[in-house]
């Protein structure tokens, strides 16, 4: 997986073996999703940033609806002048990218018209147009909750016929599970329908501290840019409130250190009055905010708090510790306020004329202004509607445990999402016929072998990108999402070909520096693996470790840019961390020494 | 009002009074003002050296035969030149302007209660000339480091009015035809630093005239090691605004300029070689140096370029100098069009950022 330096490109997607016992892993996406040969001649990098892990072959949907949301509102709808939409391919079930630009000056011209005018009406309307996406996405959730999976009992229910319903049980099967299916796809046109015009702004105001301050650091702008008040940092604050409820009603020492989240539940049960108004307390907090993928929303296997309260059990403690030690836990908003408004004077002041000036504070006011949407349809999205659409899914996984065709309810995510139909339709069918369903000989054998290649591909390292390096890349959406640019592809092809072994470059994100024991997790579930002190070193850093930044030292990924929410996060916890560094944790091994330099994006292996 | 003191104390004068003590003396005077740390000092002024002219030449014939000869007769030139030079330096000075002298350099050391004989000073000229062909006035930058005791300095102090009096300052004068009268220069005479560190700073990038970044050189000993050029310095560059340190380039310092404690003047050394790896700045100095710095800038109004010294014998928080700051050039000089300007909506700016150049004409 070199670099041949002469043809100036990474490994070629036909070069791609398969990992050895995870023949026919296609089986599991659908064949648009395949590498094609004429693929060989195009530029392709892996979506490390949402799809860190091989996808689970129900998963494979989260890749699919977010491209046909993005590519619909960039490509058809606003026409953004220089991108269409984004392509992907799956191999060894990794999930590789591609964006399709726009150059031909007379097209550029006749998108630009289009742009100008449906864009402008966004920016123009911003806030009443985010109020109202809350509301949708709010209707959208309670929709999501409130679809029933049937129950096929052996009679239907009377009231089919006095109330003269007309349809059977079965049918809402089907009906049900397509409404499930086209939720989510409406939730990530929602997703799509300001983001990218958010992030137009921020590019807008990027680009200009670039000319203005070359040597300035992506995380200052990030910094000029960021709110305070986003509700990322929400169940984190949540848990906090927990932490001091549980010491007001005098509970708190139910909260040891590696306590268990369900012997704390039960015993607080026995805590009469206190633990019982503690656990109204937290059943306020859980709904919605709890409903925070301990991933990014993109693999059913991130769970969320919800699904598993060991993640912010894990916290309880902590907090509950440093408020008996007189400790602020409050984020020390006013003084955040402060700070970022002293750099955003300082920076402007040293602007060379007032039509700088107000060049600067039109696009920073464009920023401020888009800042809270792009911050926030994150919990709406990925979090909050993610995770009730995976629970709601795995209830139809559950149905077909009923009908014997699955082994778990889990099993559901190694079938396509046209299979699950498809296996629903068995269980339909034999429910109706008065028979028995056929599903178990078929599809049980299936998931066994897709569960095993799943593991298996988890040992496959993919290259960070594929194909021949373009000339130069300037597609302003690669660069804000995933940070990659002309120079990222030159960082990861040096590495490739020469490979300082103890040095790791990528994107300051958060400075500072510090030394540390490394805890490499590859997977998100890992997350209880890591000790007070350590340095995390993950493929991409979700924002909903909020509570284990208190613990760590430092952060590194393998890919994000400066205003990946990981980043956001630790500024404000004041960690150093390094991210988009294409292979740290394919070169970095656990309990290994390390340095990172977050002021100038580098880590040290020291041993 | 024109300042008619012979000499004049570096609190007592500002950037106004550059045509009386020459802009090295006016830029402490206005740093001492501000309230900036710089070595105690004073300037002897031009008015100062008419009157020693007028002493030495009473009939103004110097002046004359400079101006002369011919732009190009550099034999001439040299020869009328080393006249007039040892002329001016074999010169006795008028009794009150050496009184005032001695005095001045005596009260530089009072206040601090220094007791050892003969406290060093650094003697430096002080030109006046506003255009940036300063450079070329060779001699006019002469600076004589580590001098002690009265007699000393007024020597020194009558090299560097000599100095305007070099062949190549004088060619250069008569090839652009500048007259003669009127013709001075301010020295300043200031204690001497004896440098754990020294180096410059420039409030904006050397590289890339980034004006939210500051660029700091540093080396051991004598900052005179770093601006001659001897030394390849350590390099930091931080955030002005944010504080971060940016980089840090710590380099291999094989030589340093020291006091000779003995005598007078500098020693040029080896650096111990122990010490020619380590950083010569801990975090803390390097972060007040950026402190003062951004202060000086602000004080200006525009990037500077300066030079400091961190002293040996002086309790942190305390042991910070600067020697000298002047507006920056090169970057200056540079500064074109505006990055961007206002338009009518915020959003046009994402316009023409994604236009991909359809939208500009």
């Amino acid at each position: 997986m070199g670099v041949e330096s002469k043809s100036r490109s990474f490994t070629l997607p036909s070069q791609i073996a398969d990992v050895p016992g995870t023949e026919g892993w296609q089986s599991m996406y659908p064949y648009y999703t395949r590498f094609q040969p004429e693929d060989d001649q195009r530029f392709w990098f892996y979506n490390a940033m949402h799809f860190p892990e091989p996808m689970p072959a129900f998963d494979a949907l989260t890749a699919e609806i977010p491209y046909e949301a993005l590519g619909a509102f960039t490509t058809r709808i606003f026409a953004f002048p220089t991108t269409m939409g984004i392509e992907h391919r799956i191999v060894n079930g990794r999930i590789y990218i591609t964006a399709n630009p726009v150059t031909d000056p007379a097209e550029l011209q006749r998108r630009l018209a289009i742009f100008q005018e449906r864009a402008g009406y966004y920016y123009e309307n911003w806030n009443p147009i985010f109020g109202e996406w809350k509301v949708r996405m709010e209707n959208l959730i309670h929709e999501l909750e409130a679809i029933r999976v049937p129950k096929l009992p052996e009679f239907d229910e009377a009231e089919v016929v006095t109330k003269t319903k007309g349809l059977g049980q079965n049918h809402y099967i089907r009906e049900n599970f397509h409404r499930t299916i086209e939720l989510f796809s409406k939730m990530w046109h929602h997703h799509f329908e300001m983001l990218m015009l958010g992030y137009g702004a921020y590019m807008v105001f990027f680009d200009f501290c670039k000319k203005a301050f070359p040597e300035t650091a992506d995380q200052t702008v990030a910094r000029m840019v960021a709110g305070i008040d986003v509700l990322m940092f929400r169940p984190d604050d949540e848990l906090k409130r927990l932490a001091k409820l549980a010491i007001e009603f005098g509970v708190d020492d139910l909260f040891t250190a590696d306590c268990d989240a369900k012997r704390v539940l039960d015993e607080m049960h026995g805590r009469g009055d206190a633990g019982n108004r503690w656990l109204a307390e937290l059943d306020k907090s859980r709904e919605p905010w709890f409903n925070m993928s301990t991933g990014d929303g993109f693999y059913h296997h991130h769970l969320s708090w919800n699904d598993d309260l060991s993640v912010p059990f894990a916290a309880l403690p902590r907090y509950v510790e440093q408020l008996r030690r007189g400790e602020s836990l409050e984020r020390p908003t006013e003084r955040l306020k402060e700070e970022r408004g002293r750099i955003i004077a300082e920076y402007r002041e040293l602007l060379r004329s007032e039509d700088e000036r107000q060049a600067f504070d039109q696009m920073l006011g464009l920023s401020h202004l888009v800042f809270p949407f792009v911050e926030n349809h994150k919990f709406y999205c990925e979090h909050w509607f993610t995770s009730l659409f995976f629970k709601k899914v795995k209830e139809f996984g559950a149905l077909l445990v009923t009908y014997g065709v699955l082994a778990d309810a889990s099993d559901v995510f190694h079938l396509q999402y046209v299979e699950i139909e498809s296996a629903l339709a068995d269980v339909s069918l034999a429910w109706a016929g008065g028979g028995k369903p056929l599903g178990a000989a078929h599809w049980r054998p299936i998931v066994e072998a897709r569960k095993c290649m799943v593991e298996r591909l988890k040992e496959w390292n993919p290259p960070p990108a594929l194909g021949p390096i373009p000339p130069q890349i300037n597609d302003p959406a690669l660069q804000m999402l995933w940070g990659i640019t002309s120079e990222t592809l030159e960082t990861w092809s040096a590495k490739a070909e020469a490979g300082h072994e103890n040095e790791i470059v990528g994107f300051a994100a958060s400075p500072g520096v510090v030394e540390g024991i490394a805890r490499v997790l590859r997977n998100v579930n890992e997350i209880g693996q890591i000790r007070e002190g350590e340095i995390l070193v993950c493929p991409v850093t979700a924002p909903s470790w909020g509570p284990v930044f208190g613990k760590i030292k430092a952060a590194v990924s393998d890919i994000g840019g400066t205003m990946s929410h990981a980043a956001i996060v630790a500024r404000e916890y004041g960690l150093p961390a390094v991210v988009g560094t294409g292979k740290a944790t394919q070169r970095i091994k656990t309990g290994q020494r390390l340095r990172v330099d977050g002021n100038r994006g580098i880590v040290w292996i020291l041993d | 009002m024109a300042n008619r003191n012979l000499i004049s104390r570096f609190e007592e004068i500002g950037i106004a009074d550059r045509p009386t003590v020459g802009g090295k003396g006016a830029s402490l005077g206005e740093l001492a003002r501000a309230g900036i740390r710089v070595p105690s000092g004073c300037v002897v002024t031009t008015a100062a050296f008419e009157r020693f002219l007028a002493a030495v030449d009473p009939a103004g014939s110097i002046r004359r035969e400079i101006e002369q000869l011919g732009a190009d007769d550099h034999a001439a030139c040299s020869r009328v030149c080393a006249e007039v030079r040892t002329r001016l330096e074999s010169a006795a000075l008028p009794e009150d302007l050496r009184a005032s002298i001695s005095a001045h350099y005596a009260e530089l050391y009072t206040p601090a209660g220094f007791d050892e004989p003969g406290e060093p000073v650094a003697i430096r000229s002080s030109a006046t000339s506003e255009d940036s062909a300063d450079a070329s006035f060779a001699g006019l930058q002469d600076t004589y480091l580590w001098v002690r005791g009265a007699d000393s300095v007024i020597e020194h102090v009558r090299k560097c009015w000599a100095s305007l009096y070099a062949v190549e300052s004088v060619m250069y004068r008569r090839r652009l035809k500048l007259p003669e009268q009127g013709l001075a220069m301010g020295v300043v005479i200031q204690r001497m630093i004896d440098s754990r560190c020294s180096g410059v700073i420039f409030t904006r990038s050397p590289n890339t005239g980034d004006r939210s970044v500051v660029a700091v050189e540093a080396s051991w000993g004598l900052g005179s090691a770093v601006v001659s050029g001897e030394v390849t310095p350590d390099k930091y560059v931080v955030g002005k605004i944010t504080g971060e340190i940016m980089s840090r380039t710590v380099s291999c310092k094989l030589r340093q300029h020291r006091p000779n404690a003995a005598g007078a003047g500098v020693i040029d050394e080896e650096v111990p070689v122990e010490q020619q790896n380590v950083p010569c700045l801990s975090d803390d100095e390097l972060h007040s140096l950026v402190a003062i710095a951004k202060r000086v800038e602000r004080h200006y109004g525009c990037p500077q370029d300066i030079e400091w010294a961190i002293a040996r014998n002086f309790p942190p928080g305390e042991n910070v100098f600067l020697l000298q700051s002047r507006p920056e050039t090169v970057w200056a000089a540079k500064d074109a069009a505006p990055v961007a300007a206002p338009k009518g909506k915020p959003f046009d700016h994402v316009f023409s950022l994604l236009s991909g150049g359809a939208g500009k004409k």
